[in-house]
């Protein structure tokens, strides 16, 4: 009985400690698994855990520039997941992520990434005509497509599902998560793009970020 | 005792018949028009919002759309067969298809329709019928 009362004070401990969320300045979380590094000091082992950040990217956007890791270098972005010939969530996700455009567009060091799932109908010229239709700046807003597995993997990397289905409607099946990327590329925030409310704590967070970080 | 359950008795039935009178009397055609609305949520709002306002120039809007008022009781084919064709509402111009939803039954789109023609400051002089409906869709079967 001792030895499991022992054994859960370790294990709840031991979780404490693993799931121990660090924070920026702005108090908002740095999201994802760290990953632990040794390197040697003075002849002794030391561990550094690192935060997950986005990896390097190559994407081509509705203007065919091509949109990579340089592009967002030290400046706060969202990232997306979509496809325009989406039938459910994504016009709803498009919709309140309008809203936060709208506010934030004229800050030179704000951005927009709404990378396309669907790679054979969404071409850049389809993109070209969404964006148009869609009445948005290719200097903020970029709606990429590029190398289909790349695109999925880094869907993975903002911890947002995307995959191709052939049972879901339009072809797809994907979540309407809104990702919120610092200038580090730290995943800040992760927020229900179809939920009005939620979307408004993205903009407050988004706010708070671009005060203190 | 007795009389007290009695006094019971008559009150807890007095206010079942109000409540059930009050159930039974709520307008036939304000219950359609319910249930075109949760139907409206199901099938129409991901794309033309709950508050029937659509998304730019990509999804048209049905709140005070002069091409809705046009098509009238037409828009029970473009919800039965979808639409390929580009359409001007308000003036500008919409060019996503819209798929079609065979499996919505007259009845279904009867209430969709009096609800879109009667919502969000739309107003229609009468309520819309099943035959006018039935009559419309017997108009449009997509060619075998």
């Amino acid at each position: 009985m001792r030895l499991i009362a022992n054994c859960s004070i370790v294990l709840l401990l031991f979780t404490a400690v693993a799931c121990q969320q660090t924070k920026g300045d702005s108090g908002l979380p740095i999201i994802g698994f760290k990953t632990l590094v040794e390197r040697q000091v003075d002849g002794k082992t030391v561990v550094d855990s690192l935060d997950h950040t986005i990896p390097d990217f190559a994407f081509v956007d509705q203007d065919n520039s091509p949109i990579t890791q340089e592009t967002v270098k030290g400046k706060i972005y969202l990232a997306d997941f979509f496809f325009t010939s989406c039938p459910t969530i994504c016009p709803k996700v498009k919709k309140n992520m309008k809203k936060v455009y709208t506010k934030f567009k004229d800050r030179p060091d704000f951005l927009i990434l709404s990378h396309s799932i669907d790679t054979k109908y969404d071409t850049v010229g389809r993109l070209a005509w969404y964006a148009n239709k869609f009445d948005i700046e290719s200097s903020t807003w970029h709606l990429l497509t590029g190398d289909k597995a790349a695109l999925y993997d880094i869907a993975a990397e903002y911890y947002i599902a995307a995959l191709e289905s052939p049972d879901a409607p339009g072809g797809f099946d994907h979540s309407g998560l809104v990702a919120l990327v610092d200038r580090q590329r730290r995943i800040r925030g992760l927020y229900d793009g179809t939920d009005p409310e939620k979307m408004k704590e993205l903009e407050e967070d988004l706010a708070l970020l671009f005060q203190t970080e | 005792m007795i009389r007290q359950l009695k006094e019971r008795f008559w009150v807890w039935g007095c206010c079942l018949i109000a409540a059930s009178s009050t159930w039974s009397c709520t307008n036939g055609t304000e219950r359609q028009y319910r249930e075109g609305a949760q139907l409206y949520q199901t099938h129409c709002s991901n794309c033309h919002m709950e508050d029937g306002t659509g998304l730019e120039a990509l999804y048209p809007p049905l709140a005070k759309a002069d091409w809705l008022q046009q098509v009238d009781v037409g828009a029970a084919c473009i919800i039965r067969n979808g639409m390929e064709d580009p359409i001007v509402v308000n003036g500008i111009r919409y060019e996503m298809p819209m798929p079609p939803q065979p499996q919505l039954s007259a009845v279904e789109i009867t209430n969709i329709l009096n609800y879109i023609h009667n919502a969000w400051g739309n107003k229609r002089e009468q309520y819309i019928s099943l035959p006018e409906v039935e009559a419309a869709l017997q108009g449009c079967k997509p060619e075998e």
